[in-house]
Formats: structure tokens, sequence, C-alpha cells
């Protein structure tokens, strides 16, 4: 058997969704002010969680791939636009900045009660409008720049993935002895 | 309704090993990672089509999402962004923490805060589709493939988060 199955159905959109917000709320990442304290640089969750997870997700596919039970080529890899996907990821850091979510986060917040989280939600599907009305001025932008399709890190700086993967583990540790050095953690003033 | 005590969060690197297995066998079943904006976006096209019809059709953005009567509710992220609401409430309720509340610093007012979150969510919901993904779809998904778009992403994400919020800090005061 390799993977992936191709399994796209609602019910697995169903499945993998109870475990992503399930997770996201018992790691915390459901509280608008834990989360906008990350960019205030008062707590380290937001940054340990994503380094984590992206480490364990991205060594476990390489191991598998490696042992030929994954299809590299079948997996989605997004392609980079680079004033867009750096404009997109700007706005919002912004956006959870001011605003305490990002759209994942904010589902978790509004369905956990917080009144602040369906209000971002709301003003999510405002913002997507908001982008309609004016997506025929910006479209040239959107798609200048672009890389190679769906190019990883490892194409982009000619090293092997086994490489990248030894850098990202070695500077999610240095961040995270950096962030116990210049943090307290629990600094923050709003529970969860 | 059942009331359960209140549990501690997760350690941030149980929570993310967590993560990274549930977005791992994501992968492995589906053959793409985990999102979020995709859903508002379905939903501001539905939302559109039904208070602008005529201006929506002809629209290069959220036209092609409603043409031939094509329903983007039904769509997997959009079961997945259900799915996500689901999980997150039966954890809340499992470690005690729902309760309908606003979410902010103490000595701002809840005006205030709401007027800030609207702020944060049109900031956002609005870049997600300049970027075509946000934290979850580009960030965590594109990171766990080593995609270039992804690292991409959590650079702009991450440096300009962190300047706005530490020029904004007060207002989290």
């Amino acid at each position: 058997m390799t993977f992936p199955l191709g399994w796209t159905t609602p019910l697995s959109g169903i499945v993998f969704g109870v475990l992503f917000g399930f997770v996201l709320q018992r790691g915390g990442l459901g509280n608008g002010c834990r989360l906008s304290a990350q960019l205030r640089l008062k707590d380290w969750t937001v940054f340990n969680v994503m380094f984590t997870a992206i480490i364990v997700a991205a060594g476990g596919l390489y191991l598998m791939q490696m042992f030929g039970l994954v299809k590299w080529s079948e997996l989605f890899v997004p392609t980079t636009f680079l004033w867009a996907t750096l404009l997109g990821g700007a706005l919002i850091g912004a956006g959870m900045a001011v605003g305490g979510y990002c759209p994942g986060t904010s589902v978790v917040g509004a369905t956990a009660g917080r009144i602040d989280g369906i209000v971002f939600f709301v003003g999510l599907v405002v913002g997507v409008v908001m982008f309609a009305g004016i997506f025929g001025d910006i479209e040239p932008f959107l798609t200048a720049a672009p890389g190679p399709q769906g190019q990883t890190l490892g194409q982009l700086l000619h090293i092997p993935d086994w490489l990248v993967l030894v850098l990202l583990v070695g500077g999610a540790v240095l961040v995270g002895w950096l962030s116990r050095r210049i943090a307290t953690s629990n600094q923050i003033s709003c529970a969860d | 309704m059942l009331v359960m005590k209140t549990r501690p969060i997760w350690k941030a690197h149980v929570a993310g090993v967590a993560l990274g297995l549930v977005l791992m066998v994501t992968f492995l079943a589906t053959g793409h990672g985990l999102g979020a904006s995709g859903a508002p976006t379905d939903l501001a096209a539905v939302a559109s089509k039904a208070i602008a019809p005529a201006a929506t059709t002809v629209n290069g953005y959220l036209g092609p999402m409603v043409a031939g009567g094509n329903n983007p509710l039904n769509s997997w992220i959009v079961w997945e962004v259900l799915g996500m609401g689901i999980g997150a409430l039966l954890a809340a309720w499992w470690s005690g923490r729902l309760r309908l509340r606003v979410e902010g610093p103490p000595r701002a007012r809840t005006l205030g805060r709401l007027a800030l979150a609207l702020a944060g969510g049109i900031l956002s919901g609005f870049g997600a589709r300049v970027s075509a993904g946000c934290t979850s779809g580009l960030g965590l998904s594109g990171g766990a493939v080593l995609a270039t778009a992804g690292f991409v992403f959590l650079i702009g994400f991450f440096l300009t988060g962190i300047i706005v919020g530490m020029a904004t800090r007060r207002l989290w005061q």
C-alpha cells in the first residue's frame, strides 16, 4: 500500500477537522490573548507548537518516502509567488497582532465561546469580499515573481531534504533556548 | 450541561507533536494538508451571491466560484472547518473551558476589543486571499512538505506580526 490514499470525502474533512480543532484547543491556541502575546514576544506557544508540528510531520513524511510508502509527487506542495506570499503572510501577521487570531484559530476560539473569535471570523468574510472587489486591479501583482511549481527548500538551496530537516530542528532548538532566556512563560495576563 | 473540571492546556511540545501527527495523517489520507481560510472564502461567495447576485456573477474572483449553479459550501475545506469547530468545542467542554466571553486584556473595553477583532479579521481575510492560503494551509501544511512557499509565508507572518505586535502592545496591556 502506498500513500496518499486520496480519501477526500466530506467525512474525511470532518474527521481530520475534529482532530485539528481538538489539538489546537488543548494546546491553548484558541486563546487570542496567548496568540497575540507571541507577537509581543511574551509567550512562545505559537512558535513552539508550529515548528514542532512541522518537524514531526515533515520528518514522518520524509521517512515514509524513504521506505517507498509515500509518493511525494502526489502530495500537494504550494508554489511561491514571492510578493503575494510575503504580503499575505504580513497581513495575516498584522491581523493576529491586532485581532488576536488567524483564520483557523478564530474558529477554535469561537466554538469555545469567545465572542471576539466569532467577530474575527465575520471579519474574515468581509475581508474576502473586499479582496474580490479589487481583484481585477491587483491580479498581475498576485502572480508576479513566481517560483518553480511546487518547489521545496531543498530544491531552492540545492541541499538534500534530510539536511533541511536537520537545519529546521537546529533552528527550532536554538529559538526555543533563546526564548526561554528572554521571556519567562506565563507572563500573559489573560487566562486560557 | 455536565460541567467538567478544568484541565491545564498541553505543554507546547506535546501539542506540537500531536498537531504534527494529525497533519501527517491528513497528508497520508488526502494528499494535502489542513487549512482554514478556504471556508470563509466559500462563505463570502455564497453570501455575496445572496445579497448581490449580478455583481457576484461578473466578479473575477467570486464569479467562477458560483458559476453554473456550483455550491462552494460543498467543499472539503468547509467540512474540515466545520469539524474544527466541533473538535474545539469538544476539547473546550472536556477541559472545562466552555463559556461565553470576550477574550482580551482586563482594561480593554468590550466594544473596543470587538472592533479590533473585526479589523484583524478583515486584514487576515484579505491577506489570506492575497497569499492563497493562511497560517494553516500555507505555513503549517506547506512547512510539512518543506515547501519554499510555506517558509516565505512564515517569514512575512512572524516579521510583520512581531513589528505590529510590539508597536501596538499597549492595546493588550
